[in-house]
């Protein structure tokens, strides 16, 4: 009678210690993932911010368009080695004065009969959309991390190890609406 | 933009490659696309039939089993020798990243997520509500889940239902189509010009393609447009239906059977109104961009996906669904008026080109780098998997 209640406890122990064990694996993982997003979006704000950069230096936009538009892609830049949330803050400005320097699809069209105008502002295009996205996938791998990490037994055992909790990047990543780009 | 690095992708359909069907046709016109643009793709597909698939065209991922899965019987693989297929097929394939379709399905994209480890991509096609198996998603389908990097819906309603089970988000790409397959066809020999002509496409035995809301309109319609024709295309027991219908209605129907790609570009384009009767369970309709693309004026019932195809009339006519009355009642008014059919395809001609291949292409790769940006490439997971470790060892030799 003994020996059954040893086997049952000893199962049951086991059973404890795959469960944390497996846990602890896809914490692991999904901690991977968040680095490799992070890694892919910073890449491309980079591109995002080089991209305006020419943009504003290629004599297409208006003066004041194009000095708006070098500051904060300047700024935006510097800010990439900085705190977390200054760059947020950086790359949502400039998100903000693209928006307000091609909110007009008509004009965008006509910029467009320049070879290198369309050129730009197609790359501008694609670096946006994929600023969107990588942030996106970031957001999800983070969202799940932190449910899992919420729980008590995870938390109980430190089976995130030394691993900071994850934040979602809270950013404003709109499309200029002159870009006639159609989003999700 | 241009996508310097060329791409080894394995990308996973889980329904049978040899049988017709939304996600099957989309699978293989991404892969056309993206070798088109100079990467390598593999798909791994399952296969009813090895005659019926060209040698090289899909990795053979196993004869499929019929089973009852969202709403409908679906053809799916899984077991342990699927696994152990799945496994080997990614370690032979040394993929940059693995694109799985329809991963919530129990099949061969769902063995995979739970096989491979490194850059996937998901796309949901479905949107399904009630799904049982997602209400009691457990522990390691949320695992597999979780190795999803980048997340794809097809229609604002797939995502819905993503976000609903799964929380997080999802970007949305529509479906491609290849307008030009459509716009340029020629015209169906069987159709004569004489006369105003119906085409119903789909499954003629699954009660969601609703072909039966579209027969049971037909009295009134041949009442009112007395030379109509319709034309069905589509497999299933063509007898069934003949049986239902009131003999004098026989010579209003013609069957075309199972068309090729060729065929239903060619049908689309010859007819004058293709009818959507679908009763449910479609996130997108792939069928309808491809009419528009065709030209042809759309009459759809009203069901949340079909609306937003249609830009809620705009592009397209569209009757309370299930409702063969309102069918027959909008189908008479269409046929009758030429003019309101040329406004549609017009209407329609400009909604699709947002859904050109070309467009859905730049955002697919848009994806791929953004989750192919740790530069390491796609392994084989046996982490926690006694099973994995298992059938390995059996199978396939240790590697």
């Amino acid at each position: 009678m003994n020996g059954l209640w040893i086997a049952l406890g000893v199962a049951l122990v086991a059973l404890f210690v795959w469960y944390l064990s497996s846990t602890a694996g896809r914490l692991d993982r999904l901690h991977r993932r968040i680095e490799t997003s992070t890694f892919a979006l910073d890449a491309q704000l980079l591109r995002r911010s080089s991209i305006a950069i020419e943009l504003s230096v290629a004599g297409i936009l208006d003066p004041s368009s194009s000095e708006v538009i070098a500051e904060t892609a300047h700024l935006a830049r510097l800010a990439a080695d900085g705190d977390v949330d200054d760059r947020i803050r950086a790359e949502s400005a400039l998100t903000e004065v693209l928006m307000q320097a091609l909110d007009d699809a008509e004009e965008v069209t006509f910029l467009r009969e320049d070879e290198v105008a369309a050129q730009l502002l197609d790359e501008l295009t694609a670096a946006i959309r994929r600023v969107e996205l990588s942030r996106r996938f970031l957001n999800d791998a983070v969202l799940a991390c932190r449910q899992i990490r919420d729980h008590r037994l995870v938390r109980l055992f430190r089976l995130a190890g030394h691993t900071p909790l994850p934040a979602t990047w809270e950013m404003d990543d709109r499309a200029p609406v002159g870009l006639g780009y159609l989003g999700t | 933009m241009t996508q310097q690095q060329r791409l080894r992708i394995g990308m996973v359909c889980p329904y049978a490659w040899d049988s017709p069907g939304g996600v099957r046709s989309h699978v293989a016109d991404l892969a056309f696309e993206l070798r088109e643009r100079g990467h390598v793709v593999d798909i791994l597909a399952p296969v009813d039939d090895p005659d019926l698939v060209p040698a090289g065209e899909v990795t053979n991922g196993g004869k499929p089993v019929a089973v009852p899965y969202n709403g409908s019987v679906a053809r799916l693989n899984f077991g342990l020798r699927a696994t152990r297929q799945v496994r080997r097929w990614i370690q032979e394939g040394d993929f940059d990243l693995v694109h799985v379709h329809e991963p919530i399905a129990p099949g061969l994209s769902l063995l995979t997520l739970w096989v491979a480890d490194g850059p996937i991509v998901a796309t949901w096609h479905s949107s399904n509500p009630r799904s049982r198996i997602l209400a009691g998603l457990n522990r390691l389908v949320q695992t597999a889940m979780e190795k999803v990097s980048g997340r794809i819906a097809v229609s604002e309603d797939a995502r819905r239902t993503l976000v609903a089970h799964l929380g997080g988000d999802a970007v949305l790409i529509p479906n491609g189509v290849r307008i030009s397959a459509f716009d340029s066809a020629e015209r169906h020999p069987g159709f004569d010009p004489a006369h105003p002509t119906l085409l119903f496409l789909g499954r003629i035995d699954e009660p969601r393609k609703g072909l039966s809301v579209l027969t049971a309109a037909l009295p009134a319609i041949v009442e009112a447009v007395p030379d109509v024709h319709l034309f069905i295309a589509g497999p299933g027991d063509e007898q069934e239906v003949i049986d239902d219908l009131p003999p004098q209605l026989h010579r209003h129907v013609t069957f075309l059977g199972m068309v090729s790609d060729e065929e239903k570009a060619s049908a689309l384009r010859s007819a004058d109104v293709y009818v959507a009767p679908n009763t449910g369970g479609e996130s997108f309709g792939i069928v309808l961009i491809e009419s528009m693309a065709a030209g042809t004026a759309v009459l759809a019932s009203d069901l949340p996906a079909f609306s937003r195809v249609l830009d809620h009339g705009s592009a397209g006519a569209q009757f309370a669904n299930e409702d063969s009355a309102d069918l027959a009642r909008a189908a008479i008014a269409l046929l009758g008026d030429p003019e309101r059919r040329a406004q549609l395809s017009a209407a329609g001609a400009l909604r699709v080109r947002r859904f050109d291949w070309d467009h859905v292409i730049d955002d697919v790769l848009a994806v791929y780098a953004s989750v192919t940006a740790g530069g390491e490439g796609v392994t084989t997971d046996l982490r926690g998997q006694i099973l994995g470790r298992l059938s390995t060892g059996l199978g396939s030799g240790q590697r």
